[in-house]
């Protein structure tokens, strides 16, 4: 028979002489090495630009941007102009154009109101030129997602930016950027399947569980001589890895 | 449009001579690296943590005993270090002869001095900002010769210089464009650096693919679904083989003496069993590749026409078993499927022994006693357009954290989530290359009443017995390590501790509140006379999901912080 005892979460059991168990970090001249800006060779891009803010101030940073394939051979001892923290935003979607299928049998074809199923799942589209040529991007990160829900639903916001119903975000996942294709039925979310994160299509696409920190940026629509149409840029940014 | 690609070309290399070494560092200066050899794999020093799981057979155990079951409780930290990112920090701290190699979410590798915690060198590799990777995750390095390897999330293997961390050589095994990426350790053995590919979810294709070692050549690729005349295509219709699925994402184990690795395989794609009916080989198995030709030569599958996405990735602890007054070379499986597999390895076959369920499952019906094959409760089988429910959940009762086997104690160690159920409703879906390829709406319950999730289980394996469990009203996702100190290591829960439990008995003798939760897989190792153990905490990826289901489904705001920490502890003196 196998022995069972619970230990509560955050409670466990106490150190048996009630001391704490950190002692003094050992290493400390780590810093000061750290501190030698000569020792840099080479620094900086995305992940990296936490760990070394503490020593080095973003604007000084030199760029990391090394073109190619190999990336890290031959590291870089002059900087370069552009600080490479500095995220350079999309182009974002522009008053005026139209939407068009991502993918799919009908890829590159204009969406009308009645392309997007009231009540869910989200279609997955780009902002093109109003005379439905197709935008020039092919990354998922300028995807939008249209949804067509109850008026009654949005707040109002929401209503304010949306037509006939229908509503449009960033398809890119705030927390880590995974396309937002899960959608709940039952609850009418969104939701991204990497982490769960889960997101409200009648309210601004704010966060309403799972790791995202931050709202999917909104796209208003309007209907222009009865065609769907984007009627202005992204409110919020695009995008992820920052709460 | 433009895409803006942020600089990510980051190598940081803080000269041995300006930093002042230690002298820890001094002792291993560039020069002065240990190459890693067949020999000191097949046989690893005490000391050190040369792969994954620290041995070829995957047991996750160390025989150093100066931490053990009588001080563990003067254990504390000695040093720390922030990765600089979020996410899911799951990488073994893997160490040779005092430096220790560090990957995480990212692709971003650090060398650092195991002793002191000094900076060595700091390798990121460039991502495109659009990369696709559902799981951001890294799991470790593998060391052979000079050179330290990682597979990416861009599906390349990176050959780091193991002094400088200069790329040495960098190859693309497959089109992350197509959904195809790298999250696993790699495993080297015979010159060779061998890495399997994740994206299950987005209708790829599984191989696993042997680099050579000094020059990034492909030497032999197999892929897990077979190709029209193959043996096992005839279990898939049509074409549906070309996007089956059958990911390798973690690391395989080896025998050296039958020259065989071992990879666990996971779902079939689509995930809706009535989308591909058939067995859909080599799915959900284990399979055997020979090591100098990636021959496959034995295989076993443990569920067919999977529809619950219970990925049976996790490679069998290679562990000898005494039943019935035999003594055999096993493999040994707790699966996510709910069952502990027993399964018999030799050099032509892989052939089933026993298996039997260490959580609820409600699924089987029955297991043919010959076969192993399981047979289904149709009405727990969701599908086009049916809804089933089932348990465990589509985690499974183990999902990637590893097992572990300690020979003193003769005991498996399993980290466990237990009462909990799920549910899938199946759609039709066209394949799109690199977009989710699942067909399927997941949800996920507590079982009314539960008063735990969490589990660690302590199994006699020749007995088949439970010996011990430990139960956690969080959900657990803790890698395990075990000594010879009598000690099993572990976190994986929500209150971000990482604790020690007597290995004997599962009593818990220590605790330490990290930053964040611990999801990555511990490691040992030993500096002049001193043990360490290491370990990251950093929450994210499949268990910060799993909190969110919990969340949703019990109405509790359970919030675990993100961001990665590599922590280090000996004993106080």
């Amino acid at each position: 028979m196998a022995e069972t005892r619970a230990i509560p979460d955050g409670m466990g059991y106490e150190k048996s002489d009630g001391r704490s168990l950190v002692t003094e970090v050992t290493g400390s001249e780590a810093i000061p090495a750290m501190n030698r800006r000569t020792a840099v060779k080479a620094v900086v891009g995305l992940g990296l630009a936490s760990a070394l803010t503490d020593c080095t101030p973003a604007s000084q940073t030199p760029a990391g941007g090394i073109p190619g394939p190999s990336p890290a051979q031959g590291s870089r001892s002059e900087p370069e102009p552009e600080a490479a923290l500095s995220v350079e935003e999309h182009e974002h979607p522009a008053e005026g154009d139209v939407l068009l299928f991502a993918f799919g049998t009908r890829k590159g074809e204009v969406v009308t109101t009645a392309d997007v199923p009231l009540g869910g799942p989200q279609v997955f589209v780009y902002a093109g030129d109003a005379d439905g040529a197709h935008s020039a991007s092919t990354s998922r990160l300028d995807q939008i997602i249209l949804v067509r829900l109850d008026p009654t639903s949005l707040t109002e916001e929401t209503a304010v930016r949306s037509a006939e119903g229908i509503v449009a975000y960033s398809a890119v996942c705030t927390h880590e950027g995974c396309d937002v294709s899960d959608w709940s039925t039952e609850s009418r979310r969104l939701i991204c399947p990497c982490h769960d994160s889960e997101f409200d299509p009648t309210d601004n696409g704010q966060v309403t569980e799972g790791p995202a920190r931050r709202r999917l940026a909104a796209l208003p629509l309007k209907i222009v001589d009865g065609r769907l149409t984007v009627a202005g840029g992204f409110t919020g940014r695009v995008g992820f890895r920052s709460p | 449009m433009k895409l803006d690609r942020y600089s990510i070309a980051i190598r940081l290399i803080l000269l041995a001579g300006l930093i002042a070494p230690r002298a820890g560092i001094a002792q291993q200066s560039p020069g002065s690296y240990r190459p890693v050899t067949d020999e000191r794999l097949k046989a690893p020093e005490p000391e050190n943590w040369l792969f994954y799981r620290g041995t070829y057979d995957g047991w996750g155990y160390s025989p150093l005993e100066q931490i053990n079951s009588e001080n563990v409780q003067f254990l504390a930290p000695v040093w720390a270090f922030s990765t600089g990112v979020n996410g899911g920090h799951e990488a073994v701290p893997i160490v040779n002869d005092g430096v220790m190699f560090v990957t995480t979410p990212g692709n971003q590798v650090i060398a650092i001095d195991a002793r002191s915690g000094d900076l060595m060198w700091l390798y990121l590799h460039e991502l495109a900002e659009d990369v696709i990777a559902y799981h951001y995750t890294n799991r470790g390095v593998a060391l052979y010769g000079d050179k330290v390897f990682m597979a990416t999330l861009d599906a390349k293997v990176v050959a780091l210089d193991a002094t400088t961390g200069e790329v040495v050589w960098d190859t693309s095994v497959a089109d992350n464009t197509a959904g195809y990426y790298m999250t696993l350790a790699p495993l080297t053995a015979r010159g060779k650096v061998m890495v399997g590919v994740s994206g299950g979810e987005l209708g790829i294709r599984g191989f696993v693919v042997a680099l050579d070692t000094e020059t990034g050549e492909e030497v032999w690729r197999t892929h897990t679904v077979p190709a029209p005349g193959e043996p096992g295509n005839e279990t898939w219709p049509g074409d549906s083989w070309r996007t089956g699925g059958a990911a390798v994402w973690l690391t395989g184990h080896y025998d050296p003496d039958l020259g065989l690795t071992y990879w666990g395989t996971g779902n079939p794609g689509p995930w809706m069993g009535d989308a591909r009916p058939g067995d859909n080989l080599y799915t959900n198995s284990v399979i055997a590749l020979d090591v100098e030709t990636g021959e496959l030569v034995g295989h076993h599958q443990y569920h067919w026409n999977g529809s619950w996405d219970w990925d049976e990735v996790s490679t069998p602890l290679l562990i000898d078993i005494e039943r019935g007054g035999r003594t055999f070379p096993a493999l040994v499986h707790p699966g996510r499927n709910g069952y502990l597999w027993l399964l018999e390895r030799s050099p032509d076959a892989i052939s089933f022994v026993d298996a039997w369920p260490y959580v609820r499952q409600d699924v089987f019906t029955s297991i043919d006693p010959v076969t192993g094959r399981p047979t289904y409760d149709e009405q727990k089988k969701p599908g086009i357009g049916f809804r089933a429910a089932f348990c465990p959940s589509l985690w499974g009762g183990k999902d990637w954290p590893p097992a572990a086997y300690n020979p003193g104690t003769e005991l498996l160690y399993i980290p466990v989530n237990e009462n909990l159920c799920g549910a899938i409703l199946g759609r039709e879906i066209e394949y799109e290359p690199g977009r989710s390829f699942t067909g399927a709406e997941t949800q996920m319950t507590v079982r009314p009443g539960a008063d735990h999730i969490g589990e660690l289980q302590a199994w006699n394996i020749n007995k088949g017995e439970e010996v011990w469990t430990r139960e956690f009203e969080s959900h657990n996702w803790g890698p395990l390590l075990t000594t010879a100190g009598n000690l099993v290591f572990m976190g994986g829960t929500t209150d971000r501790n990482f604790r020690a439990f007597d290995a004997r008995t599962g009593d818990p003798l220590w605790e330490h509140r990290t930053n964040s939760g611990v999801i990555g897989v511990p490691s040992t190792y030993m500096i002049d006379g001193i043990q360490y153990i290491a370990v990251q905490s950093g929450w994210g990826v499949d268990a910060a999901s799993m909190t969110g289901r919990i969340n949703r489904d019990r109405g509790t705001e359970t919030f675990v912080p993100e961001g990665g920490v590599i922590w280090v502890f000996a004993l106080q003196r």
